[in-house]
């Protein structure tokens, strides 16, 4: 059993509620951030708990706050990213909705870390339900007081609210959450200058999910050296992987990043295989839009080593080889799944997801969803899938905001593993409609090339 | 009618207003467009984007820039019950797509059409958070998850058996 | 004595040049000129906040500066990133950064209909310009291009959304110029389109100015439509005492007729000052004005092409040759033809015109 920080109490019946989450620990981080440490002592702890963003990026959290600006006179906010929207994620739900006072906790002490007396949680409009779980439990905080004037008289005001988004991906992105909290189109800001020094309304903000947030109260409960104990190398601590696809057990586990992704996929106590009896394809580890990795090069590197949950194993190979943590979104594929037309369903969420701003994102992820459909459709030509190779390539890296890159990726690594299973959809038109390509060697052990003799 | 807020609404927001700094009421237009969605019949027209740009002191065009941004505002009216089916990946991988072809042959329309009788539209979405509990719709304020055959069926007869009382 | 600041040296194409800090790539690159000048699309110095979008300027920065000369990761949008001391950068100079651009223009043409030779803005056009330079002469595209209807938005002018790449560059104008701004970003992603939701037209003493700040001819003066190509036309400078801006203005002649009245713009297609309405559309005859002499146009626009002298109105030959008698030969051409009907939208027809596209006129005779 892997140690849990977030999730360990989330089987205790009504720890959605102050008094039950109180008695079992609750603001215990709270308080003793509040009354025994000062604000750059809770940034040091979060520092050397080597904590690292949960929301896809994976940028250290410590540092991230460390940037923040801190003019005289001009007040900081802390924005929490509720807005998952990334295809395979569901994670931030799961603790929103059945631990609110844990994410109020984290947002607390974070605030106090940064100097911000005003916090606001951005939470996806689809989530319709939450905003009314996380209010009920901010007028508890209240009650009992952990929010507003003078907090528990340490004389730290704060207060939090809950704003809903209405449907756009992009409104995860930092700077177009901004600009959407603004009560504008969430179109990403060109950058610099960065948050840190200009964002909510141009003040000095930090924006950061909804995960990290609340890693932040087992930290401040246990102590950055002990949270960094936790796990192997750079990854340190819990995080939580949202399963999802051809599984068992679909749903949220927080795992230590000591595990290897066989014994995520296969094991009981996680994802407990795959049903039917069905064999293992392929996988999306990180969210859809980080690459996807055919059964061989998931279960080991391309060096034969077994790979392992953490965010150094992920992408070990690099994108020739390997993927990402990402936002911890994790797709399973079973041998009956067709590579073309999940690539084809990913090409229209971000056709579907651009914001429109810049050129490329605008013009090139609705070419490349039209390419796809055609080649699914049995009407591809063997050129499209250089082509597709050729505008993904065209859309990489020239974009405002990381949204190109998410939609050139799984078109990118989708051809780069699976380019035998496009060119059968174009040479088997007919076929292709009727069933799918399958398994093929996919499965099949990598041969590992032996080490040259020096 | 002339498109305005009941006084409980029009309390609701002043509080919205409230959260944030002076001057900063245009950051409300996002919650207000949801509470004047949820009253004015489940879409917004151009006069109940006015009736918002006048309340919160902006332009209609800044309205209008917003209003046709974010996928969850209707800009046409829908039916009374909108079923919004998710056809993302994880949710394809889980055969949402059979759900979808079967909600159209039940309810005998297409998607993005309503039925003749007003009460069911049918909208096709992009990823809804819910992946691990495909095949999911949205219905409303809430997530119908784990979507069978079966379960669309009592769905439907669930509304329909609601719009008649 | 005013403290001398202190500049900063950058190298663009291993030119080097020193400019004040705070500038941008694009800026320090305008200062060297010539062909290290990357393309702006969307970037108008003009208008606050704009630029970063189109992405045609994009360069490699090789050196972020002398304290940290780590190379900058990914391209970047030269009009919105400032210069360091030290820095270097690769325009013309990086594969990479042709490479970029060369996709982004054919991004841009992707949808972009290509109907130069009915558009207004042929000529002038800095679309045209970007991919005569920088694009390939195909596209891969194979596809139904996106269409819009095109609206008026007020008596003067015209929206042709079909043309347009987005740039936003009129919705700042919009917002920086006039009182209060009528149309926006509508819709999101390729649906993105410029418009006023609901039909209303743009009343304002400086609106027209968005015609001058469109870099194709998304938007064109309907007082000057299909009157006359730019290239025809002779620009002199002109100017006239106005109550509302500087009154220094182009007039676009032919003879001593005047075809359109626009801003003074510079070697960039960047207005010098901006001018109100009532110049642009009201003032139409030569005596409005006081002509100052020929604008200077660059010899290598088509505009220079026009080696028109004097301000004589051409003789009306035909009139003289037939003594005095309106002439009998010319007749409708659509009397005759069936193709190029005017019933009929080009653009609306999927690839090639064929005569199937066009319905049988069996009353020719």
């Amino acid at each position: 059993m892997g140690r849990k920080l977030l999730l360990d109490k989330a089987h205790i019946e009504g720890i959605r509620y102050y008094d039950v989450y109180r008695k079992n620990g609750g603001y215990a981080a709270a308080e003793k951030a509040l009354k025994s440490m000062s604000p750059d002592l809770v940034t040091e702890e979060v520092k050397k708990s080597g904590l690292r963003g949960r929301g896809g990026a994976g940028f250290p959290t410590g540092l991230k706050w460390s940037f923040l600006a801190k003019p005289e006179g001009v007040p900081r906010y802390l924005v929490c990213n509720a807005d998952e929207s990334e295809p395979g994620t569901f994670k931030d739900r799961y603790l929103m909705e059945f631990l609110p006072h844990l994410l109020i906790e984290g947002l607390l002490i974070s605030s106090f870390a940064l100097g911000a007396n005003r916090t606001y949680i951005y939470i996806r409009g689809e989530y319709a339900w939450i905003p009314d779980i996380l209010e009920e439990a901010i007028r508890e905080a209240h009650k009992n007081g952990w929010l507003g004037k003078n907090i528990q008289g340490t004389g730290f005001d704060l207060e939090i609210y809950v704003q809903r988004g209405a449907g756009a991906y992009i409104c995860g992105e930092e700077t177009a959450l901004i600009e959407s909290l603004e009560g504008k189109r969430g179109n990403p800001r060109i950058k610099p200058p960065f948050p840190a020094v200009k964002g909510l309304w141009q003040c000095p903000t930090v924006v950061n999910n909804v995960e990290t947030l609340a890693a932040v109260v087992p930290i401040i409960n246990i102590g950055g050296d002990e949270y960094v104990k936790i796990g192997i190398g750079k990854s340190t601590g819990t995080k939580l992987i949202s399963a999802c696809g051809n599984i068992n057990k679909p749903g949220v586990y927080e795992i230590d990043m000591t595990i290897s992704v066989e014994e995520f996929i296969y094991s009981d106590e996680y994802c407990g295989g795959i049903p039917n009896g069905k064999r293992l394809k392929a996988c999306i580890p990180g969210g859809s839009s980080v690459p996807i990795l055919p059964a061989n090069l998931l279960l080991k590197t391309a060096k034969g080593e077994p790979r392992m949950m953490t965010y150094e194993s992920l992408n070990d190979g690099g994108f020739a080889t390997g993927s990402m943590m990402g936002s911890g979104g994790f797709i399973v594929f079973d041998e009956d799944q067709c590579v073309v037309r999940h690539t084809l369903s990913l090409a229209r969420f971000y056709h579907h997801e651009s914001c429109g701003q810049c050129s490329p994102c605008r013009e090139g992820t609705g070419w490349m969803e039209r390419v796809l459909k055609n080649i699914e459709n049995g009407k591809g030509k063997m050129s499209d899938i250089d082509l597709l190779w050729d505008i993904q390539r065209k859309i990489e890296g020239n974009t405002i905001c990381p949204l190109g890159d998410a939609a050139a990726w799984p078109v990118a690594a989708a051809i780069r593993h699976f380019r035998d299973e496009f060119e059968w959809h174009v040479r088997n038109p007919e076929e292709a409609l009727k069933r799918n390509f399958g398994l093929a060697h996919y499965a099949d052990p990598l041969p590992v090339v032996a080490a040259a003799a020096v | 009618m002339a498109v305005q807020f009941s006084e409980e609404k029009l309390n609701k927001v002043k509080e919205i207003i409230a959260r944030y700094p002076e001057g900063k009421q245009k950051s409300a237009l996002i919650p207000v467009l949801h509470l004047a969605q949820e009253s004015f019949g489940g879409w917004l027209s151009a006069e109940t984007m006015d009736y918002v740009a006048s309340l919160l002191q902006l332009t209609s065009i800044e309205v209008y820039e917003v209003a046709t941004f974010y996928s969850m505002y209707n800009l046409k009216p829908v039916g009374k019950y909108l079923f919004e089916v998710c056809q993302t990946g994880p949710c394809m991988l889980r055969g949402s797509d059979d759900i979808i072809a079967y909600i159209r042959e039940k309810l005998n329309i297409g998607v993005g059409e309503t039925t003749t009788d007003g009460l069911f539209t049918l909208k096709t979405v992009e990823c809804l958070g819910a992946c691990g509990y495909a095949p999911m719709m949205q219905l409303g304020k809430h997530f119908r998850e784990h979507l069978t055959k079966a379960k669309v069926d009592e769905i439907i007869a669930e509304c329909r058996r609601e719009a008649n009382n | 004595m005013a403290e001398e600041k202190k500049l900063f040296k950058v190298k663009i194409d291993n030119i080097t040049v020193e400019v004040e800090p705070g500038t941008t790539i694009l800026n320090a690159a305008r200062k060297i000129g010539g062909e290290v000048v990357p393309p702006a699309m969307c970037y108008y110095s003009k208008l606050q906040g704009s630029g970063g979008k189109c992405r045609t300027c994009l360069v490699k920065v090789t050196k972020g500066s002398e304290a940290d000369p780590r190379p900058m990761p990914k391209l970047v949008a030269s009009c919105r990133t400032t210069v360091m001391d030290g820095m270097e950068v690769a325009n013309i100079t990086s594969p990479e950064v042709q490479d970029a651009r060369k996709g982004i223009v054919e991004f841009l043409l992707l949808n972009h209909p290509l109907d130069c030779p009915v558009c207004d803005q042929a000529g002038e056009c800095d679309l045209q310009d970007l991919s005569y330079e920088h694009g390939v002469s195909a596209t891969r595209y194979e596809f139904k291009r996106r269409t819009f209807d095109k609206i008026d938005i007020g008596d003067h002018i015209k929206l042709h959304m079909t043309r347009c790449i987005l740039c936003y560059r009129c919705v700042f104008t919009a917002d920086q110029l006039t009182n209060k701004r009528e149309h926006g970003v509508l819709n999101r992603g390729e649906a993105s389109e410029i418009g006023t939701y609901i039909q209303q037209s743009l009343d304002n003493d400086f609106i027209g100015n968005v015609i001058d700040v469109c870099p194709v001819g998304a938007l064109t003066d309907r007082t000057a439509r299909f009157k006359n190509r730019v290239w025809f036309l002779k620009p002199v400078d002109a100017h006239r005492n106005c109550d509302k801006c500087c009154g220094k203005t182009v007039l676009w002649m032919r003879g001593d007729e005047v075809f359109r009245v626009t801003a003074r713009k510079d070697k960039y297609g960047e207005v010098e000052e901006f001018i109100c309405d009532t110049c642009r559309f009201d003032k139409k005859s030569a005596a409005d004005w006081v002509i100052e002499g020929p604008r200077a146009i660059s010899r290598h626009s088509v505009i220079s092409q026009g080696h028109y002298v004097g301000v004589h109105k051409p003789h009306e030959t035909i009139a003289k040759v037939m003594d005095g008698r309106s002439p009998k030969l010319l007749m409708d051409i659509h009397s005759i033809s069936e193709v190029n009907q005017p019933a009929v939208d080009l653009s609306k027809i999927d690839g090639p015109a064929h005569s199937n596209d066009f319905p049988k006129n069996n009353s020719v005779q």
